[in-house]
């Protein structure tokens, strides 16, 4: 189902966005060699209580955390569980929270100290996807057009462009229609229209575009054993203005 | 969180080529050729495809001329 929010309701998602936003500082300044991942989960639990908002992902389908952590070779999802950071590690935190029913997600990789310059440009090039993206988000846009902007970043650096997994709309619920891919073709899709609100999340591999699911049945990893980042915002199509809630 | 793609169209075909990284030319009895891949769980179970093999595909409506194998008819 697609939703149209108000003014109203823009506002609420504005206010869970920046709460988003603060975990999401908070968590990457606690990300240091030899934090553990529930320790930042920890961390984002003590924030969304603070604030009196509610975690998205917590009991969503089951899911057991505030956050997804998700190092290295796993694409997103990872539950944040006893492994700690080391120099080098890569990371992507995703986090989700809603203010009076309303939702917001977000997601950024960073590196832990000091890391590679290959994968320096694999997290920047994801970002910059995202950007790219989000740029071309306005009333009457397809989201093939965006969908098709992304792959070719993804494709232009040679990574695997993950398509299993989509972004989406967001409201009332963090997953709502449309279902936005990172891949597509000019022109063509879904057209994003005024009060609408989607989650644009590029995922972008090392190595090869396929990914496999652990036994736990929620962690994503690339097929190749390949880094793997990933970069989520949540974008309203607002009456006057296109606006990023959670950037801030 | 990253929802699971879901508006999958399911296909049947008949592989036509091998290509360098598990990738195969499927044939469609429509006539459509699909540039398809294997999926990661069939990777895993190291199940071959060869020219001739019938395949079940996913394919996506917001890019029909790509696709993932996910079962090898016998």
């Amino acid at each position: 189902m697609i939703t149209f929010k108000s003014q109203e309701d823009f506002n609420n998602m504005d206010k869970a966005g920046t709460i988003v936003a603060t975990i999401h500082s908070e968590l990457q300044e606690a990300s240091t060699p030899g934090t553990s991942l529930i320790k930042l989960d920890e961390l984002a639990k003590d924030i969304v209580i603070k604030s009196g908002s509610t975690s998205s992902f917590l009991g969503y389908r089951g899911y057991p955390a505030y956050i997804c952590a998700s190092p290295n070779d796993v694409i997103v999802h990872g539950i944040p569980g006893n492994y700690i950071l080391e120099e080098g590690d890569i990371l992507s935190i995703d986090v989700g929270v809603s203010v009076n029913g309303y939702h917001a997600d977000a997601a950024l990789t960073y590196g832990i100290g000091e890391i590679t310059d290959e994968n320096q440009k694999l997290i920047k090039l994801t970002k910059d996807a995202l950007y790219a993206g989000i740029k071309l988000v306005k009333d009457g846009q397809k989201l093939g057009t965006i969908g098709n902007k992304i792959e070719k970043i993804g494709k232009k650096g040679s990574y695997g462009v993950v398509k299993e997994y989509v972004g989406h709309g967001i409201g009332l619920e963090m997953h709502e229609d449309p279902q936005v891919p990172n891949y597509g073709k000019k022109n063509q899709g879904f057209t994003l229209k005024k009060g609408m609100a989607i989650c644009i999340e590029p995922m972008f591999n090392m190595g090869s575009e396929q990914t496999k699911v652990d036994d736990d049945e929620w962690t994503v990893r690339t097929f190749d054993g390949s880094n793997s980042a990933h970069w989520e915002h949540t974008i309203g199509i607002m009456d006057d203005e296109v606006r990023i809630f959670t950037e801030k | 969180m990253v929802e699971k793609e879901k508006n999958i169209i399911k296909v049947q075909g008949t592989v036509t080529e091998t290509l360098p990284n598990a990738s195969f030319k499927v044939e469609l009895e429509s006539g459509a050729e699909i540039l398809a891949h294997v999926s990661g769980k069939m990777r895993m179970r190291y199940i071959r495809i060869l020219p001739g093999d019938m395949v079940d595909m996913e394919v996506s409506p917001y890019d029909p001329t790509r696709g993932r194998i996910t079962w090898r008819h016998k």
